[in-house]
């Protein structure tokens, strides 16, 4: 343990990224918190225009420089990211901090072998000579399972089925043994039995290696298989974190009931329709007063005097739990019993 | 299924892609089996759900029913009528009753044409005159998918993705169709649109009695909007079975394989189901596993299996209308002792 | 690789042959004799015959093509100048010269031409669309963009005579435009047609320029530059290991079909700086009705394009290991 106050391994505080477009600003991410430590998952939840990527993108300074106004603080082991210089992020990325990306045909290149692009990691990161990264790479392919990683290690990406493009992926990412490892999708494009291949080797890797792993996804069943704790963002803001049991158990937030009610089971009553939230996301060009979701919420007027629309509710967090909604709750409690029943 | 006629008829349905290569002459050296002898039945105002992974040919299949694609072999009944290789005039009426709607809700629609154009499309193409005009029925259409009929003259581009989808269903119905096949319907969606376009189409099957091929990889999904399912794996039907049966009584490994892989949002103690992690990737479809196509997968393969294929039966213990393809189906309540897979994972 | 050339050369000798075929039976659809062009104003009709058979046009239609393709092989003989050895595309109607030795005497002047305006318009057109995608949005960007419109929007003739008049007249900066052989003297050879190489590349940089930017802006903002730069690789090697490779095959196949078109002739730019090459000689033999000379440069400049085109779809697979030739 390298930090000696109370500082998580990574450390995120109130962070607000904004682009300028050409039709305005975007507040793609705005004013979010979390923590992380060594060892665990933390899992976001959000649809398109959530924020969720951006922040990961913000996390590693992937994001453009010339447009973006970031502000807040993002510490890993203690140290700032956001004031960072180029140069340092570079020493960190791939090394100190991965990422694997959804798409892994179009993230890896299509013009260098699998063995190539796992190497240059390695050696950019620990200069070492060719063939120790090759040595290296046909390790890590044989460690994520890959078949005869010997010779595989000379294949494009596109000679690779989908789930065999992931695995080396994530042999990419984890050649330098990153303390951070953030997972974007990883597994939304793959079928589900390679889904669950991919999840376990994910677990497996995190059990030895004692990865702290980002894992970005829009499917709460994938966050009850993988997660620790859980952040739900809406609007580019928190609206709702906890444990998985939490947050899964007893949604707090209407918009988490709202997702996890829309969701068809496998065991659920079948001769109901789904309750959907109506409405879309919001835009966040111009993103709706108060409370983001306030339009497509089902409790909006149970508040009084339309403080939705006009005030923004405050994430409150205690021990790792909370909620940003204006109900008090024992409304919650009452309102939200329903819905939980009509599960599907 | 009883003694009426199915709607939709399909025996021994094929599709093989050829494959070109050789030298110095090219000619076709193999063919990819996208699809290889499918049968199976849908009645008039049933949902038919059509489930398996990428590469297994339920897309295909759908393109071959509504005829987009021309079958290698098999026949296609519709109402009694062969259509596996009708012609254009021939197909004409029958276009019109059987509809398509696609995943993708920003590729599907021309965003050079207004909503109004792109909904009386089909009604101007097969020179249908409604009562009241083409205009008075698009309005109608636009209100039974939930938009506003005063967003006739609107183009594509200012809706939303759910919204796309919404245009796409109205285009569907503008025919008055008999059946529709939903490819990959909302797999394109956010989750909380998802579930909007799932009720509507739910509305319109059961209000408007059209029957539905809805093909998905999302087994929830289909598990919701269908009467009966067929699960498919490199281009052949593993297991058909009314919904019940099949999610409450998986016989063919694969079915079981696939229903243990979906996580599901919840965190309780005892899961539902076994967990079976299959292992390594679905084979080429250009040169499938001999006999069962599952087995290089699949836990319980013998000899038999390799040397076989499996038809695709009532095998014991299912009921009526249930077959599966399997020599060694599963029993209720089995717990599979996983010979291929390295780590059962069997949780407890 | 092998059986990829073996089938497109076979190809391309069956593309020739018709374009051949094609440009023989159309010459004989444009109302001229060349017969009655050779013989002169007075011409009775038995030296017509004459000069017809001598021609070598008396026989047929097929039978006359049958007779060129042939000596394309095993070459020909012709009545009172004797054999002529193959590769034979016959005489000039006009000036009884050998087709082939003309042809291969005027090849090096448009080879030159071609491959050293080439140099100049890849070197500056490449190069200034690399700058202004690096400098995205910025004035140098901007600056490229707008030079590189104007540029595109300029004719050889107009440039090449401006260039001329100044460079070249008033300023004496350059030399009069004219071909020597690189062999006899590579100074002159360099001088002489520095002006219209640099012209040509004013007229072709443009559309480099902006297809280097354009793809080289696209490649940027593909996944797997993200995934090299979130690997911590540098802007630079990922600017100049990934994101380049991939705008390269959009370049090399414009690029190709521009070496195709030059080598093929550059009509203008050649009668533009009175420099002898094969566009010069093509708009000759058209104005004199001089079949075999017109067939041979048509062939020239057909195989020219063809072959670029075998040699851009194999540099295409070279690039790029998803393209598999067969």
């Amino acid at each position: 343990m390298t930090s000696t106050d109370q500082q998580a391994f990574l450390s995120v505080r109130d962070l607000k990224v904004h682009f300028s477009t050409e039709d305005g600003i975007v507040k793609a991410v705005d004013g979010l918190s979390f923590d992380l430590e060594k060892g665990k998952t933390l899992g976001i939840v959000g649809e398109s225009g959530s924020g969720k990527s951006v922040t990961n993108l913000t996390i590693l300074g992937l994001h453009d420089r010339h447009r973006t106004a970031i502000d807040g603080e993002i510490l890993l082991d203690g140290k700032e990211l956001t004031t960072a210089r180029e140069s340092e992020l570079e020493k960190l990325r791939g090394n100190k901090m991965a990422m694997i990306f959804q798409d892994a045909l179009a993230s890896l290149s299509p013009y260098h072998t699998i063995g190539k692009q796992i190497g240059e990691t390695y050696r950019k990161h620990t200069g070492a000579s060719k063939s120790e990264a090759r040595k290296r790479a046909i390790e890590m392919l044989r460690r994520v399972g890959i078949p005869q990683p010997d010779m595989r290690v000379d294949d494009y990406p596109h000679q690779f089925s989908g789930g065999m493009r992931q695995r080396a992926m994530i042999a990419m990412a984890l050649v330098c043994d990153p303390e951070l490892l953030i997972a974007d999708e990883p597994t939304t494009a793959l079928d589900v039995t390679v889904q669950a291949q991919i999840m376990d080797l994910l677990k497996d890797l995190q059990q030895e290696f004692g990865t702290a792993i980002i894992f970005i996804t829009h499917d709460l069943g994938v966050i009850a298989d993988i997660a620790d704790d859980v952040l739900v963002m809406y609007g580019g803001r928190c609206v709702e974190r906890g444990t998985k049991e939490e947050v899964l158990r007893t949604p707090q937030h209407p918009y988490t009931v709202g997702l996890l009610s829309s969701m068809p089971s496998l065991d659920g009553p079948v001769d109901v329709p789904l309750s959907p939230i109506p409405g879309s996301p919001p835009s966040l060009l111009n993103p709706p007063s108060g409370c983001r979701f306030h339009p497509r919420c089902a409790f909006a007027e149970k508040v009084p005097g339309g403080l939705c629309s006009t005030e923004r509710p405050l994430l409150k967090v205690e021990a790792g739990r909370g909620s940003a909604c204006h109900l008090t709750l024992d409304q919650r409690q009452e309102f939200f019993a329903d819905l939980a029943a009509t599960r599907h | 299924m009883s003694n009426t006629k199915p709607l939709l008829d399909v025996t021994g349905l094929t599709k093989h892609f050829p494959v070109k290569g050789g030298f110095p002459i090219r000619r076709t050296v193999g063919a990819v089996q996208a699809v290889d002898g499918l049968d199976f039945q849908v009645n008039e105002g049933e949902a038919l759900g059509l489930v398996g992974e990428s590469g297994c040919g339920k897309s295909t299949t759908g393109r071959l029913i509504t005829r987009l694609l021309e079958p290698t072999g098999g026949k296609i009944s519709y109402r009694g009528q062969d259509i596996t290789h009708a012609g254009r005039k021939e197909l004409a009426p029958v276009r019109s009753e059987i509809q398509m709607i696609f995943q993708d809700p920003y590729a599907s629609l021309n965003p050079r044409q207004t909503v109004g154009k792109i909904i009386s499309g089909p009604m101007e193409i097969n020179d249908i005159n409604p009562e009241g005009g083409r205009e008075k029925r698009v309005r109608e259409l636009l209100e039974i998918v939930g938009l506003n009929p005063e967003h006739y003259n609107r183009f594509p581009h200012e809706f939303s993705g759910g919204q796309r989808q919404r245009i796409g269903v109205a285009r569907a119905l503008a025919l008055e169709p008999k059946l529709i096949v939903a490819d990959e319907p909302v797999s394109a969606l956010d989750v909380s649109i998802q579930a909007q376009v799932v009720n509507l189409l739910q509305k319109v099957q059961q209000e408007l009695g059209i029957a539905f091929v809805f093909i998905a990889h999302d087994l929830a999904v289909v598990r919701h909007f269908s009467q009966r399912v067929a699960v498919m794996y490199l281009g052949k039907i593993v297991e058909i079975a009314d919904r019940d049966d099949l999610y409450g009584n998986p016989r063919h490994p694969y079915t079981k394989a696939l229903l243990s892989a979906v996580p599901e949002a919840t965190v309780d103690e005892t899961p539902a189901r076994e967990r079976i992690r299959l292992q390594g990737d679905v084979p080429s479809p250009l040169n499938p596993p001999s006999g069962c196509r599952f087995r290089t997968r699949c836990w319980k393969a013998t000899e038999k299996c390799a040397t076989e294929a499996p038809p695709l039966v009532q095998v014991e213990g299912n009921k009526p209308g249930h077959l599966t393809a399997c020599h060694y189906p599963e029993t209720e309540g089995t717990v599979p002792t996983p010979r291929l897979s390295k780590d059962p994972e069997v949780a407890a | 690789m092998f059986r990829f050339l073996v089938r497109r050369v076979l190809g391309a000798l069956v593309i020739l042959l018709i374009i051949s075929a094609v440009t023989f039976f159309l010459f004989y659809a444009i109302p001229r004799d060349p017969a009655r062009m050779a013989c002169g104003k007075v011409c009775p009709d038995d030296l017509l015959a004459q000069v017809r058979q001598n021609l070598g046009i008396a026989d047929p239609m097929p039978v006359q093509y049958w007779h060129w393709l042939q000596a394309i092989f095993v070459g020909r003989d012709y009545v009172g100048v004797g054999h002529c050895d193959a590769p034979c595309f016959g005489y000039s109607f006009s000036n009884n010269v050998n087709v082939f030795d003309t042809i291969m005497e005027r090849l090096p002047t448009t080879i030159s031409l071609a491959i050293g305006g080439a140099f100049f318009f890849l070197l500056i057109g490449v190069g200034t669309g690399m700058l202004a995608a690096l400098k995205q949005g910025k004035f140098l960007d901007k600056a490229a963009s707008s030079f590189s419109l104007i540029g595109s929007s300029m004719q050889i003739y107009f440039v090449g005579y401006i260039a001329m008049f100044f460079l070249v007249s008033q300023l004496h900066l350059l030399d009069q435009p004219s071909y020597t052989p690189f062999t006899e003297n590579p100074g002159a050879w360099f001088s002489g047609l520095l002006l219209p190489w640099l012209v040509l590349s004013i007229i072709f940089t443009a559309n480099y320029t902006r297809m280097t930017r354009s793809q080289l802006v696209e490649q940027l903002s593909e996944d797997y530059v993200r995934t090299a730069r979130a690997k911590g690789l540098s802007r630079s090697s990922v600017f100049f290991r990934f994101a380049w490779r991939g705008a390269m095959g959009p370049i090399v196949t414009i690029f190709g079909i521009d070496m195709g078109t030059l080598i093929g002739g550059a009509i203008i730019t050649e009668s533009t700086f009175s420099i002898q090459g094969l566009g010069a000689l093509a708009v000759r033999s058209v104005d004199d009705s001089d079949l075999p000379m017109l067939l041979g440069v048509t062939m020239i400049a057909a195989a020219g394009i063809v072959f670029a085109n075998i040699i851009v779809d194999a540099v295409y697979a070279l690039i790029d290991p998803r393209i598999r030739l067969a």
